[in-house]
């Protein structure tokens, strides 16, 4: 996080005006308008643009509000094109702006495929470091919300595949509010995967701290005898699954990545040495997935440490689903579980 | 810039039979059809009319997913598909119900992908030609492209409109923007591909106006490809019906690709997840009622001599309609999780195999244990 956004807020402002008291409970949605809310605010080179972002504030609504405020110059629908919007970001972190595209699902990230993977992940090495690209792509990604093709997969493994780009996603509506300003503020293309399902779910915003560094995975939950990681929506399937574990006398450890490339292996290495056991879950497929990265590393830096192979749960291998099969797709806390027994019986 | 050329319109909005220039040229398509062809029309818009808004309700009663709806934009549809050859073929977007409807799609097949137990599911072969949905906006415009070029490159054309093919892709002005339509444009260009670009301006791509897409009109934009382009008043079925039939017969006669763009407006929601009071206004919205395009028809046929028990009937026949689609509708049961698996590959694949078995395994395992 930058310094100037270290400075303590008193309140977080609803698009509508009203103020939300320090440390209220938000939904994850407002958490981002707000922090979108405190950069337009605070730099005027930053943009948001997308489809629908406007006068409709997003078809969730993260924008709602924003282009009142900030006027249709700051905030503004562009033509339907994803290819058109990263590539036009480009264009414009080059003059000096420092655009943030929303991409309106997760299925329509891919005809923006080639300007993210060819140009905007390389331009600043192509520049030797003379050009940067602070352009962050917002993607709200993730099933568990009943919606046709398309609209519910996670494609996050393709972009920290690509050298060049940083892909983070939150959880929590704090992490959101904090998370997309460090976003902003950084100097390198952000991909930020937004978990959709998350979108409602309300949690407190702490105002009071500043944030803590992008890159930086955290341990949600402590526990002894097995370590769980994951990201997005995940974390909240991984929290129940701890939560039923506990009830059968199992104490588990979890940790929510918060970023996906860079990964900070330390707090999960941590805790694979003292509980020797580790399950990564995702809701993408786990061939050559991060969960297969994480999985690989691991064995690598702790493999002493390990009484059990490093297990995946993931979603299979196969094209997401009509939604009605969904919850046979996705992994639920009860597979995960079914993974740390395993992991418990070697 | 491309020569502005009048919109062609048979149909004024109070249904009197237009007698101006651009009119008579299309009148001989008109006077061709039989009497029965020209209530047929009537009854797909009102029978489409009536199971959108089964649909509709449907998808509030937590029966669908979501529900894209056609209302207003029923003669640009039904006049389009009217005007195709039995062997013609037909890419649509997502909102196509009254095409897919006239082209024989079980009208359930189109429920059940929004009720999410199918991603599509019905064979072209067995439904008109007529392709799967596609929700990535404009990626079927190559598609099409492709296939039409596929007719060009096998050489069987003969002359005979009777059995020439050719290849009809609909797309909405928002689409316009994506590089996959204006690729497609390039292509059927090149290749002088027998497809009729299909166009419906319903002005509105979810919240964006169409302003935002084009500051052209977009029919002017295909001449930019070197390809005619023509505006319509889809609102009136026989202006859609008569220039698209004559714009297919020259795209199958190897005069080359065409587009339309057919001026409608969407009534209802972008989806049934959408609020249109966000972003529009009522009175755009009042102004486009008034041009109902179901109106206008029947005003037409009255004038003609149509009496009340057709329409009448008409009326009946829609509820009928929307009542067996209801029905159908509540018995739609979910698919095995075998479907997870089944046709990710056409033949047997190692991974698949191995992932279904898996699951059959636990999900035993959790039945033994419960
Ligand atoms: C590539 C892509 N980007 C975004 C979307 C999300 N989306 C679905 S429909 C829609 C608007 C489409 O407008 P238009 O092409 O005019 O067709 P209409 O819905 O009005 O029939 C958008 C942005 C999508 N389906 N595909």
């Amino acid at each position: 996080m930058s310094d100037e956004s270290t400075e303590l807020l008193d309140s977080v402002e609803t698009p509508g005006g009203a103020e939300i008291p320090v440390n209220a409970e938000i939904p994850l949605s407002k958490a981002l308008n707000a922090g979108l809310r405190k950069a337009l605010g605070d730099d005027k080179r930053v943009l948001l643009m997308g489809e629908d972002i406007g006068p409709l504030g997003g078809v969730f609504r993260v924008t709602e509000g924003l282009q009142a405020e900030f006027g249709s110059s700051r905030v503004f629908d562009t033509p339907l094109a994803e290819s058109g919007i990263v590539g036009t970001a480009i264009g414009l972190a080059m003059r000096g702006y420092r655009p943030v595209c929303e991409i309106q699902f997760d299925g329509f990230i891919f005809p923006a495929f080639d300007q993210i993977t060819t140009q905007l992940a390389k331009m600043t090495n192509r520049h030797e470091g003379q050009v940067q690209m602070p352009v962050v792509i917002r993607v709200p990604y993730g099933g568990h919300i009943g919606a046709v093709e398309h609209h519910q997969e996670s494609p996050e493994a393709y972009f920290a595949h690509t050298p060049g780009l940083r892909v983070v996603s939150p959880s929590t509506p704090n992490d959101a509010y904090w998370m997309i300003q460090e976003a902003i503020a950084s100097n390198d293309p952000v991909m930020f995967f937004e978990p959709k399902s998350r979108y409602w779910n309300k949690g407190p915003v702490d105002l009071s701290s500043s944030a803590v560094p992008l890159h930086s995975s955290r341990v949600v939950r402590t526990g002894t005898e097995v370590t769980l990681v994951g990201h997005g929506a995940m974390v909240t399937v991984l929290l129940q699954a701890a939560e039923l574990a506990a009830a059968e006398g199992t104490s588990v450890e979890v940790i929510d990545l918060r970023s996906i490339s860079p990964i900070d292996y330390s707090p999960i290495i941590e805790s694979v040495q003292k509980t020797g056991r580790l399950v990564v879950a995702s809701e993408a497929p786990g061939f050559v997935s991060v969960s297969s990265e994480i999985a690989a590393t691991v064995t690598e830096r702790a493999f002493y440490s390990l009484e059990a192979p490093v297990l995946r749960v993931a979603a299979f291998d196969a094209p997401f689903p009509p939604a009605k099969l969904e919850t046979s797709y996705l992994p639920d806390a009860d597979r995960v579980l079914d993974a740390v027994d395993r992991a418990l019986a070697y | 810039m491309a020569e502005a050329a009048p919109t062609v319109q048979l149909l004024s909005p109070d249904g009197v039979l237009q007698s101006d220039a651009t009119a008579e040229q299309y009148r001989p398509y008109i006077d061709a059809l039989s009497d029965e062809q020209l209530r047929q029309f009537h009854r797909d818009m009102v029978v489409t009319r009536r199971f959108d808004l089964e649909a509709t309700n449907l998808q509030r009663q937590g029966q669908l997913a979501l529900w894209p709806p056609s209302h207003g934009q029923e003669a640009a549809q039904v006049g389009s598909a009217r005007a195709m050859r039995h062997q013609d073929h037909v890419f649509p977007s997502y909102r196509e119900h009254a095409v897919a409807m006239i082209r024989g799609v079980d009208v359930v097949d189109i429920v059940r992908l929004m009720r999410g137990v199918t991603h599509g599911g019905w064979n072209p072969a067995e439904r008109g030609n007529f392709h799967l949905y596609t929700l990535v906006l404009g990626s079927q415009a190559l598609h099409a492209a492709g296939y039409a070029m596929g007719i060009t490159f096998d050489g069987i054309a003969t002359g005979d409109p009777e059995t020439d093919e050719a290849v009809v892709v609909y797309f909405g002005d928002g689409a316009t923007s994506q590089g996959d339509v204006s690729e497609a444009l390039v292509f059927a260009a090149s290749f002088q591909a027998p497809q009729v670009f299909f166009l419906q301006n319903n002005h509105w791509a979810i919240s964006v106006p169409v302003s935002v897409q084009s500051r052209t009109p977009l029919y002017l934009r295909a001449g930019g490809f070197g390809i005619p382009g023509i505006q319509i008043d889809g609102n009136d079925v026989l202006a859609s019906y008569a220039v698209t039939r004559k714009n297919l017969d020259e795209a199958r006669a190897g005069d080359g690709p065409r587009m339309i763009e057919a001026l409608t407006y969407r009534i209802g929601a972008h989806t049934t997840s959408d609020d249109p009071t966000k972003y529009r206004l009522s009175h755009e919205l009042e102004s486009w009622i008034a041009r109902d395009p179901i109106v206008r028809y029947e005003a037409w046929l009255r004038s003609r001599g149509e009496g009340d028990a057709f329409f009448a009937e008409t009326a009946t026949e829609a509820e009928d309609f929307a009542a067996d689609l209801r029905k159908r509708t509540l018995e739609l049961t979910v698919p095995s999780t075998d479907r997870i698996f089944d046709h990710v590959y056409s033949e047997s694949h190692p991974v698949m195999d191995g992932q279904k078995q898996w699951l059959a395994d636990y999900e035993a395992s959790l039945g033994a244990e419960g």
